[in-house]
């Protein structure tokens, strides 16, 4: 989530005190994403520098209102069109520890993925809970935790996919301690018809 | 309290010998009242088995199956068939509407097969559409609804009268998404207002709408969630900007 586009957005509707603009921010996002009073002036202060807002009254910080600029204007108009960065994706803790967990012997690799999958499904069955509370009539919060609940089920498909692919795998070769037993095979060779 | 729904020990296996499948091991499972419950696990899982076997479309090969405290095993073929005419909703994947019937008769069906006389039938089954808020469209035949309207009637169908189970197998079938979680959040409704769900699907974001997730692979129950707390623990998770 782009804070200060977020802002930006917000006072295209008119002057606003920051107060206000932290207010309106987290009700218009289903208040799924705080946002603390501090996090905004900070912001502010970085779009004056800008150029893309600017105060309209003197004084301390909670005396002033913010206005957007014609340059602010553009900025969020560009920023809008801008497909967000998708690539390089960043590094994913879950891979890494699956892929750690297939180095390790006698880990159940499946049992691992219930594990994470179980947490996963539980993180969405309390995000469907603010959903449901809020009833249906509440677009701006259906959106935003439709995002979150779109993004946790793409991890539960990828789950998936590793159960299924790891149980295609050919079942693991005997222990060494059992194969120094064994009679020493020849290397398999290739037939090749005459 | 006695549960809604109770699968003890529950074994199915199809054919025998080398061909032998076994479909469901030992399961065990509790729904109660005002409970949903949702089934999830890969193709072949054992999902849709165990939810023929709660509704007694299908007969375990062992273990009980008790629906509202009555061991489904100790009653005759006939007072099972009226224990799932009168305690028992299905909702199917593909609606399963009668075409010839409109949405109104559709849901008078069940009742009028139980003896439930006409009109009674036609109020309940009234009153059952506008719980679903489909009443308006109780003179159109399956054809003439939309998808979701026709979710609706079947769910209507489930769940007139008095019945206390409410089973859905992939219930929101080829809905889009907010199609699929308009079905969940009825389903949903239903079972708060006092019957027990249990709803099979691979889709974890339909999933979530239930009070707990269970786990199916190769016929055992897994796992299952943990009654989650209340949303407002994800309200202050943190920066997220």
């Amino acid at each position: 989530m782009s804070v200060p586009h977020a802002l930006l957005a917000l006072l295209r509707e008119g002057p606003k005190y920051g107060l206000r603009l932290q207010t309106e921010f987290e009700s218009r996002t289903g208040e799924v994403w705080p946002l603390n009073v501090g996090q905004v002036y900070t912001t502010l202060q970085r779009l004056e520098r800008d150029g893309l807002v600017e105060a309209t009254g003197e004084g301390e910080r909670s005396r002033k209102r913010y206005r957007i600029t014609s340059a602010g204007d553009r900025e969020l108009a560009e920023w809008l069109r801008n497909p967000p960065d998708l690539v390089p994706p960043p590094r994913d803790e879950l891979v890494i520890k699956v892929l750690v967990a297939l180095q390790i012997p006698g880990i159940d690799v499946h049992e691992l993925l219930q594990v994470h999958r179980r947490h996963v499904i539980e993180t969405m069955q309390r995000y469907t809970q603010v959903k449901a509370t809020a009833g249906e009539g509440d677009v701006a919060l259906a959106l935003v935790v439709d995002a979150e609940l779109f993004r946790l089920e793409a991890i539960v498909r990828w789950l998936d996919a590793a159960d299924v692919r790891l149980k295609q795998l050919p079942a693991p070769a005997p222990a060494p301690t059992e194969v120094a037993d064994l009679p020493l095979q020849p290397t398999r060779t290739m037939e090749v018809s005459p | 309290m006695t549960s809604a729904l109770e699968l003890r020990q529950v074994s199915k296996i199809y054919g025998s010998g080398p061909s032998e499948v076994r479909a469901l091991h030992d399961v065990n499972l509790s729904v109660e009242r005002e409970e949903l419950v949702a089934v999830m696990g890969p193709s072949g899982s054992g999902k849709s088995t165990l939810l023929t076997i709660a509704g007694s479309l299908e007969e375990a090969s062992s273990g009980q199956v008790l629906v509202d405290g009555v061991d489904l095993a100790t009653v005759s073929r006939s007072d099972r068939s009226k224990l799932r005419r009168r305690s028992i909703g299905y909702v199917f994947q593909d609606f399963n509407l009668l075409p010839g019937l409109t949405a109104l008769e559709n849901v008078t069906l069940p009742l009028e097969l139980d003896g439930v006389r006409a009109r009674a039938a036609r109020m309940t089954a009234l009153g059952a559409l506008e719980q679903l808020d489909v009443s308006d469209r109780a003179d159109r035949y399956p054809d003439e609804l939309s998808g979701g309207e026709r979710q609706r009637v079947a769910i209507a169908r489930a769940i007139v009268g008095e019945r206390g189970l409410l089973l859905a197998d992939e219930p929101t079938g080829a809905l889009d998404s907010v199609n699929g979680e308009g079905v969940m959040r009825l389903l949903r409704a239903a079972t708060q207002r006092g019957v027990a769900g249990v709803v099979v699907t691979h889709e974890a974001h339909l999933a979530s709408w239930a009070d707990r997730v269970v786990f199916l692979r190769d016929g055992h129950i897994v796992d299952q969630t943990v009654a989650p707390p209340g949303p407002e623990s994800l309200l202050v998770a943190g920066d997220r900007q």
